[in-house]
């Protein structure tokens, strides 16, 4: 059985439609990411799972109960809010108690849960702390500690690291990680981070104005994109047409070569950028109105300078027909 | 340090010259005496302190007490509905709702109050309307009772509970909502652990403004009470003016803001959470 089942469901506001119909299995433990710009429509699907939206049309099953009728508080799932929503009158310990009170828990047992879930999330020294007296990465561990307290079958994440500065983005998210797999619960996850998506996700829905581009697993989605947004919006690429036809190749695949001739394309070197780990070059093609970029061989010696013409060749095993 | 001193010379001055010496007159005067003339006399004496422990004046500060706490509580469970109503409202009702409440204010305040012993007196509207449909016999005596007096209190006090409730409500983060009932919280739960405890700065400031307006208001008594209600305020505004007792009635005056205080103080401390002494001590 799948964890939830997405069937053709449809979101319009006031007519315009804002999901287009969308069926979709989410199976169990499984860190599923909803990736895309803004007013893609993937807060609006996270949404309607917990509850919050009404689907138009279609159906949302959870654990094969149809929950789509039901109100957030009927639902076995939570939500970690993109602004925590942390309840500013109530201690660390009092807001992750909040979802056992409401379901009338044991007291011995909520103590149990609360002492658990600090313990995950590190905040054991917080918990008599009020929410303003925390930094936002610590309220942003009480916003998860307070869902994962209930023990849901699924935990939603809105946009959870969007408000932190990318030095903690990225402690969290192997933080996120790791949590994910010791509870072994299902994670969907919104974000518009391309990067953040590849490195978390087991797979990925991408979104575009409403309609899902593509899913698939991080290494499908890079190496086979099936649009050309999916091409694009995940990692550099270089997008080539040949007749009605359009590739990418990734700019590691690119190879700058010193000869003009017997290549593929030729151009002029734009900008040279060495960016620690990655050397680049963007070169514009003659004749043509993009640009390429092309990541550069460690072992590669040779000095490019910007203003050099140059050849710029590929394995044509390395093109991805987009669409394909 | 000493710029920030600076900076607020102004405001302390300000307090000082309407707040701080108004009140040591007060206090001042209420320890002199008078002569027979009522003219104030520069010559100290406990006896506007004496006589405030007659009976009569006991029970006239306890009915006062009575009625500002009844009037706070009973504009309290007026208001609260009302400005939830308008704080959920779409902006264009919000907008409407503020109007209509803020309306009455543009009338005069005591054409307002003359408008209700239109509406209660023996031969007035509302007796008329009762008549005519059969439902009594003999006109209700309403004008001139505590309850003309309770009635004109809460109706002209209402806005001062319903705008600071308002904007408390109004300020609330709407996505608590949604989390409470992610959390699995019904509605009135979430209404109980959440937006009731949000709003509390508003309950406070609104019960203190109304209480504080209703142990000062004179006109409404008398005007709505008649002969036979009597308040604090009532007696001060008559030592004053008609009896001329200075002493007295500043005598009269330094009670009742003694014990408006330390109730105002007490109610704090009561509806204080833990929280905001938590926010407190960080400030």
């Amino acid at each position: 059985m799948h964890m939830i089942e997405l069937v053709q469901i449809e979101k319009q506001f006031e007519g315009q439609v804002v999901v287009h119909p969308l069926s979709l299995n989410i199976e169990e433990g499984e860190f599923l990411t909803l990736l895309g710009p803004s007013g893609c429509g993937k807060t609006t699907i996270l949404r309607m799972i917990a509850g919050f939206e009404q689907p138009t049309h279609g159906e949302i099953i959870l654990e094969g109960q149809n929950v789509t009728k039901l109100p957030p508080n009927q639902r076995d799932l939570n939500l970690v809010f993109q602004h925590y929503a942390l309840f500013p009158h109530m201690t660390v310990g009092d807001n992750i108690a909040f979802g056992l009170k409401m379901k009338k828990l044991p007291q011995a047992e909520q103590k149990a849960r609360v002492a658990e879930a600090v313990q995950m999330t590190q905040l054991t020294a917080l918990t008599s702390r009020y929410p303003h007296q925390l930094s936002g990465g610590q309220q942003q561990r009480v916003a998860i500690a307070r869902a994962i307290a209930n023990k849901p079958k699924v935990l939603l994440l809105d946009e959870p690291l969007g408000a932190l500065d990318l030095q903690l983005r990225k402690s969290l998210q192997s933080e996120l990680k790791h949590l994910q797999r010791s509870l072994g619960i299902t994670f969907v996850y919104v974000t518009h981070d391309q990067e953040e998506a590849m490195m978390l996700s087991d797979r990925i829905v991408i979104m575009n104005s409403g309609k899902v581009e593509q899913i698939g697993t991080p290494k499908d989605i890079y190496a086979a994109p099936k649009t050309l947004f999916a091409a694009t919006f995940v990692g550099e690429n270089n997008i080539f047409s040949s007749g009605s036809e359009l590739f990418a190749v990734r700019p590691e695949k690119l190879r700058p070569k010193r000869e003009t001739e017997g290549v593929r394309k030729t151009g002029v070197i734009q900008d040279v950028l060495y960016l620690g780990n990655v050397h680049k070059l963007t070169v514009q093609l003659d004749g043509e109105p993009m640009m390429v970029t092309i990541a550069l061989d460690f072992e590669d010696e040779i000095v490019w300078k910007v203003g050099q013409r140059i050849g710029v060749d590929w394995n044509p095993r390395d093109e991805v027909v987009i669409g394909a | 340090m000493r710029r920030s001193k600076l900076l607020i010379t102004p405001v302390l001055l300000w307090l000082a010259l309407f707040l701080l010496v108004p009140m040591v007159i007060v206090v001042v005067m209420s320890l002199m005496s008078r002569d027979t003339l009522g003219n104030v006399v520069f010559h100290f004496s406990l006896n506007g302190y004496k006589t405030f422990f007659d009976s009569l004046y006991l029970g006239i500060y306890w009915d006062t007490l009575v009625l500002s706490v009844v009037t706070t509580v009973v504009c309290l469970l007026v208001s609260y509905p009302l400005a939830y109503f308008i704080a959920n409202a779409s902006p264009r009702v919000q907008t409407w709702g503020l109007v209509l409440i803020t309306i009455p204010f543009w009338i005069n305040f005591l054409i307002r109050t003359y408008a209700w012993v239109l509406l209660l007196r023996t031969q007035g509207v509302v007796n008329t309307l009762l008549i005519h449909f059969g439902w009594i016999q003999e006109p209700l005596q309403m004008l001139y009772t505590k309850g003309a007096v309770l009635l004109g209190m809460v109706y002209n006090f209402i806005p001062f509970m319903v705008l600071p409730i308002y904007v408390a409500l109004e300020q609330m983060d709407k996505r608590l909502l949604d989390a409470a009932s992610d959390l699995g919280a019904t509605r009135w739960k979430a209404f109980r652990h959440i937006t009731l405890p949000q709003s509390k700065s508003g309950i406070m400031t609104g019960c203190v403004l109304v209480y504080v307006s209703t142990t000062g208001m004179f006109v409404v008594t008398d005007i709505l009470g008649g002969a036979k209600s009597t308040m604090i305020s009532n007696i001060i505004q008559q030592q004053y003016l008609g009896a001329r007792n200075w002493p007295f009635g500043s005598a009269l005056s330094v009670i009742f803001v003694i014990t408006s205080l330390i109730l105002i103080l007490l109610f704090n401390r009561a509806m204080q959470s833990r929280a905001d002494r938590a926010k407190e001590g960080r400030a």
